[in-house]
Parts: structure tokens; sequence; C-alpha cells
């Protein structure tokens, strides 16, 4: 990249500038499979124009026996749509959704761990590409509902035979969603949020 | 029609140690991958994607062109995110950036509120608030 152009460098533009009162922020993970909707969930519910951040994976530690000190690597990057939502003056929500090699997001340090939460998306008729995603948010304990982007020609499942084909417990939400609408994806946030409230509230209990 | 099935799974208490065996028969090809160049201490851990940066500082002569350019896109508050995307590098190129300023103390970092074993319920309840108004 030209740093000599920086002048002319993309940046924020006027309306896109968070307030100087902004003193924190929060963040949501959006998984799923390839093609289910992400991208367009980030998109329709961020007051900015999706953004893509990524990270760069390098394949270290292999050959230490027979190929001493050659460093050869083999890198892999991966890719992070976002978006945002200014909360209130002082706060801001940022929405992440990742396309690519999902065993590579659980390498990028502080992404899941730090999420408030996340929403699986899935696609009915390709139900087994979350099966990973959702186990491996299980095993970090990270707390996720799940949404049900319904695609035209995608078959309709009861949400009881969704929730015993996905294994999950009866206080995770399932919901429906169109992605594409604001509200619906509002919408879906919405009840991650009651979701880890209740999850609270029943934690500060004990 | 039935839906595929899958099997629930449950926290792990602490990461699993590396797998008994011989180097280069690792099974998980994932354990082979470690983000590029990530100090060995971690030291790095304190910046998160959604850690807010603000310029404190006009770059000064000294700065080179990459910290000119973020400084000068952090005049008001950004995530680490947004700069990556903005300064089109990868996230861990601009967290090394970042430390430099924030030695220089040319930029400040405000951390994330991060999920924690009793979340706090008013911070839920701010970010509800939030999503209503959208
Ligand atoms: N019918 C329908 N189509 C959708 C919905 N959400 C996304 N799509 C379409 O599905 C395609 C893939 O969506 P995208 O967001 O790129 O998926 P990603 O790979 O998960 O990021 C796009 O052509 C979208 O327009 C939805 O809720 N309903
Ligand atoms: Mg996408």
């Amino acid at each position: 990249m030209d740093f000599k152009g920086s002048d002319t460098l993309p940046g924020p533009r006027t309306e896109d500038h968070l307030p100087h009162t902004a003193q924190a922020a929060v963040k949501i993970v959006i998984v799923g499979g390839f093609g289910v909707g992400k991208t367009t969930m980030v998109g329709s519910v961020s007051e900015i124009k999706p953004l893509t951040t990524e990270e760069t994976m390098t394949q270290a530690g292999i050959g230490i026996d027979d190929n001493y000190g050659s460093e050869s690597k083999t890198a892999t990057t991966v890719a992070m749509d976002f978006g945002r939502i200014s909360i209130t003056d002082q706060l801001v929500l940022y929405l992440f959704g990742t396309p690519g090699q999902e065993r590579f997001w659980f390498l990028w340090n502080g992404l899941f761990e730090g999420a408030l939460g996340a929403v699986v998306l899935v696609d009915t008729r390709r139900l087994e590409v979350s099966f990973d995603v959702m186990g491996r948010l299980e095993e970090r304990g990270v707390p996720f509902v799940v949404a049900v982007n319904s695609f035209p020609d995608a078959p309709r499942y009861p949400i009881s035979e969704l929730r015993a084909a996905l294994d999950l417990p009866e206080e995770v939400p399932i919901v429906e969603c169109d992605a594409r609408r604001r509200a619906s994806s509002r919408d879906v946030l919405m009840t991650l949020m009651r979701f880890l409230h209740s999850l609270a509230v029943m934690g500060s209990a004990r | 029609m039935t839906p595929p099935r899958r099997q629930r799974r449950y926290p792990q208490q602490e990461p699993l140690p590396p797998a008994p065996g011989k180097r280069g028969e690792e099974k998980n090809p994932e354990r082979l991958y470690v983000v590029a160049g990530a100090d060995e201490d971690g030291s790095r851990a304190a910046l998160d994607l959604v850690t807010l940066i603000v310029a404190r500082a006009e770059p000064p002569p000294s700065a080179t062109p990459e910290q000119a350019a973020l400084l000068r896109l952090c005049t008001s508050p950004l995530s680490v995110a947004e700069l990556s995307a903005y300064l089109n590098l990868p996230f861990s190129a601009v967290t090394v950036l970042i430390t430099e300023l924030l030695t220089a103390e040319l930029v400040q970092a405000r951390a994330p509120i991060v999920r924690q074993a009793v979340p706090d319920r008013s911070l839920l309840e701010a970010v509800m608030h939030g999503l209503q108004r959208l």
C-alpha cells in the first residue's frame, strides 16, 4: 500500500464518525456456513456501510524435526465483515460476520472470548454446515441463539423438530428471520440480548 | 423428511493439552496455525478488534507514513477493526502500529466491555434499548 497518498486514503465519512464521548464497545458475532446470510444480516442493521478486516494465520511448528530452520510457512487469510450500531453516546455495538474457513476463526484470539454472544445463522437446506461452529461455541461457553434464515426453496421444519435435530436445550432460542430485512435482523439481535439477560438473571440468583 | 442431526457439546474447563504423540503426526491441523507475528507472551492480547482508538496529537514529523495515516483516521474514536479496514492492513499489523503509538503517547485506547462470568445486566439493558430504537 502506498502511504505517500495518505491524504486520499479512504476513511470514515463525516456522518460515520463516532462522538468523542464514545467510551467503550461491545461485540456480537454472527456465524454460519457459506451463503447463509451473514453479510446480509450485518449490512441490514449496520449504521455504516459494512467493512472488512482480516487476519493472517501462518502455519508454524510444522516440520521442526525434518526441516529445521527452513522457515517454510503457509499463510491463510481469514476475513471478517463487520458493521456498527451506536447504542448511546458512550456505548457502541459491533457485529462481526465471518465467511470462510470456520476452523480458523477460533484461533483469532479474543474474537469469540470477548463477545457478548453469537447468532448462529442456519439454512435448512444445509443444516449440517453449522454443526461444527455450534459445538465450538458450546465448548468455549459462548452463549448463542439460532436464527433460521428462510430461503424460499428451503424445507420448513417445526421449531421442535429443529431443536431436536440441533440437540439444543429448551432455553436456547430458535427464531426464523429474513436477514435482508432490518426489522427482522434487529429482532434476532433482540432475541440474543433477552437470552443473555435471562442468563445474567439466573447467574446472579445463584 | 427429517433434518440431519447433531450432538451437543459442553464447555471445556481448560484448553486441551497438546496431544501426546510425535511431532509432525499432528492430527488436528488448526493447532499448527498461529496468528502471524503473535508474541509468545501474548502481550498484544490487550488490543481487541473493538478497542476504540483516539488520537491525542497531530502526527509529529517523526511519524512513519503508516503512523501518520492512522493518527489522521482516529481524530474521533475508531475501533481497531475499522482502522484495519480503512488502512487495508491485517489486524495484527494494525495492533503493532497502535502499540508503537501508545508507547509514544500519541493515541489513547479505550478498552471494550467483554463478556463476564456474571454479565452486567445494566449493560445488556442498555444494548436492548439501543436496538429497540433501530
Ligand atoms: N431469500 C432470502 N435470501 C437471503 C436471505 N439472506 C441472504 N439472502 C441471500 O443469500 C445470498 C448469500 O447471502 P450472504 O449474506 O452473502 O451470505 P454469507 O456468505 O453468509 O455472508 C445473497 O444473495 C443474499 O441476498 C434471506 O433471509 N432470505
Ligand atoms: Mg459473507
